[in-house]
């Protein structure tokens, strides 16, 4: 009897599961299935779900207007190296504030979060005045700087969280090994926190690939990465959702195959500690 | 090989006083063991000498340098802590070898001395294991193979048994003295058990709320210590403590008697009482004694004592073996 219940009971919750990811998942799927419509089939009402006249032709209109592959090597540039620049720094900030900690770290790690909780458009005048002034609007270096600091503190603060998992006997115990502090980071530290690392990397990389608020107002074309790719179907002539679901998608897929292949390692580092 | 001196040593947290002058001689080749109850400084002073934390004021002198401005690194010394502190990435191999590469020894001497420090500690087998794979008597071997290795001045173990469960934890204290006598390296080790201080040292440091209480042999301390606390703590069971009428006819302000110097018999001159507590351990029984105004007393007799809970009986402390304790609680000798 209570066996039955439990069998239900997993039943009915993995069913509960599926749905909700369904649902989560449901805006890409639409995204994609739109991409091979045609435009009068991705108005239609009611939307058709499967049973529509499939076709490429979008991605083919798509390639031929615009320069997929130099956006996606800007993106690629902008994203990676934002997320690489951002690793560097906070691993030894992430390192003093865990294993050193005065009574000022929390202010500093909350202090350094509340720059987060400021809407960028609000600083969207000054920051636009200053890469004016220094020459950095549609550059890569300007779009590298501000997202590199736009994502400083997450990076530091998961950092921070994951490195204060690591028991501290562990670091002492390597100084009384010999090694210096250098060392400690490079043939310890990091060999340990790389879940951690991996996970920060990864969540950086997309979060800076999916950037639209400044790559959007702060490039035009030379420096143009994805996101503007995409809002350029948005606007010149009307609104075109095939095209731009085509667009969207051929944006979001090289960030969705390395999300898709880094999955385990991405879950393994987010929930760090939790499964100890 | 090491001679260690702590010329009043002192360290504060804040305004909270860890360690309130420490004065300490620990003689080249000696298994010197820091006990006392918690919080009471010990392994703070390890940590001071190992270098992890700074001294507030005074001197380190390892082999007449003094070491307090030396990072731990150049310290010389190697350390073998409670959690172990393996490095989880890398195998057993990998862990024992890390203090020699970070030495930069060439890679035949490293494998050389790894093997050699593995077959002591009967580890060869699992060399190249990672610690998570390996139980915890293995894990502790691991970290003392990653302390020898390294041939240092000294060893300091803090608490290194604690994790170990009861049967392995007496196997390990006598393969942790059996290794220090061999190697004949200077040992500092920090323990709250006074059966482990006991036994494995040569001399015992006593501290107590950050002041050293005592410092001397084994016996020493068991049969002359210097104060109430010293008594208080070396012995189990724990020191039998009489004040008031008893005390004063032996002219102090508060007598020891340690529960293996009474003597118990049916009826005589003595301390009267009745039993209320009767262990029996067949080597040992301990009786607990509810003595009137004089309290309860522990006794322990070797072998079996056929004596039950109500029995009436009448206690006699062993005139010599009678320990007497001014009103601060100094010992006071005849």
């Amino acid at each position: 009897m209570a066996r039955v219940a439990t069998t239900r009971r997993v039943v009915v919750s993995t069913a509960g599961a599926w749905l909700a990811g369904f649902v989560i998942f449901f805006p890409i799927l639409w995204m994609i299935l739109t991409s091979f419509k045609t435009e009068l089939d991705a108005f239609s009402v009611p939307p058709s779900f499967l049973f529509f006249h499939w076709t490429t032709e979008n991605y083919v209109t798509v390639q031929a207007r615009s320069d997929y592959v130099h956006h996606a090597i800007n993106s690629i540039v902008i994203a990676g190296g934002s997320t690489l620049i951002a690793i560097l720094i906070a691993i030894p900030a992430a390192w003093s504030m865990a294993f050193s900690p005065t009574k000022r770290t929390k202010d500093v790690l909350l202090w350094m979060l509340s720059t987060k909780m400021m809407p960028p458009v609000g600083v969207l005048v000054p920051i636009y005045l200053i890469y004016r002034n220094f020459g950095l609007l549609d550059s890569l270096t300007g779009l590298v700087i501000i997202l590199c600091l736009g994502n400083l503190p997450i990076v530091i603060w998961m950092l921070f969280t994951y490195f204060k998992e690591i028991p501290k006997d562990i670091l002492e115990a390597a100084r009384m090994d010999g090694a210096t502090i250098g060392r400690e980071l490079v043939y310890v530290l990091t060999p340990m926190a790389v879940p951690g690392l991996a996970s920060t990397l990864l969540l950086n990389l997309i979060l800076a690939w999916n950037e639209a608020f400044w790559t959007l107002n702060l490039s035009t074309s030379q420096a143009a990465p994805l996101t503007v790719f995409i809002a350029s179907y948005s606007s010149p002539e009307g609104l075109f959702w095939a095209k731009l679901s085509a667009a969207s998608t051929l944006a979001i897929a090289p960030i969705l195959v390395l999300g898709w292949f880094s999955q385990r390692q991405l879950v393994r580092g987010l929930t760090f500690g939790a499964v100890k | 090989m090491a001679h260690i001196a702590l010329p009043n040593v002192q360290k504060a947290f804040g305004q909270v006083h860890i360690i309130k002058g420490a004065n300490l001689d620990i003689a080249d080749r000696s298994f010197v063991v820091f006990v006392g109850p918690s919080g009471c400084g010990k392994t703070t002073l390890l940590r001071l000498i190992a270098g992890l934390e700074d001294v507030t004021d005074g001197k380190i002198f390892i082999d007449g340098k003094n070491v307090v401005a030396v990072p731990p690194a150049r310290r010389g010394l190697s350390m073998v802590f409670q959690s172990y502190a393996l490095y989880p990435h890398m195998s057993v191999r990998g862990n024992i070898a890390f203090g020699l590469k970070m030495a930069g020894l060439p890679k035949a001497e490293i494998n050389r001395k790894v093997e050699a420090a593995a077959a002591t500690l009967n580890l060869s087998p699992y060399l190249d294991r990672k610690p998570r794979e390996l139980s915890g008597g293995q894990r502790q071997r691991v970290a003392i193979g990653r302390a020898i290795v390294r041939e240092p001045k000294a060893f300091l173990f803090d608490e290194p048994l604690s994790n170990l469960d009861a049967a392995l934890r007496v196997q390990m204290r006598l393969e942790v003295t059996r290794l220090q006598k061999q190697l004949g390296t200077t040992a500092i080790y920090v323990t709250h058990d006074q059966v482990e201080a006991m036994t494995m040292a040569d001399k015992i440091v006593v501290l107590n709320g950050g002041k050293i209480e005592q410092y001397g042999t084994p016996l020493e301390l068991y049969e002359k210590p210097a104060n109430l606390f010293v008594a208080g703590f070396i012995g189990s069971p724990r020191m039998n403590f009489v004040t008031d009428g008893a005390a004063a006819k032996q002219g102090a302000a508060t007598i020891g008697v340690r529960p293996e110097h009474l003597k118990i018999a049916r009826d005589g001159e003595g301390w009267p009482g009745t039993i209320m507590v009767a262990e029996h351990l067949g080597s040992d029984t301990f009786l607990y004694i509810d003595c009137g105004a004089i309290g309860t007393l522990t006794a322990r007799h070797v072998g079996e004592l056929s004596l039950a809970p109500g029995d009436r009986i009448v206690l006699s402390p062993e005139p010599a073996r009678i320990h007497r304790f001014d009103k601060d609680g100094n010992s006071v000798r005849a």
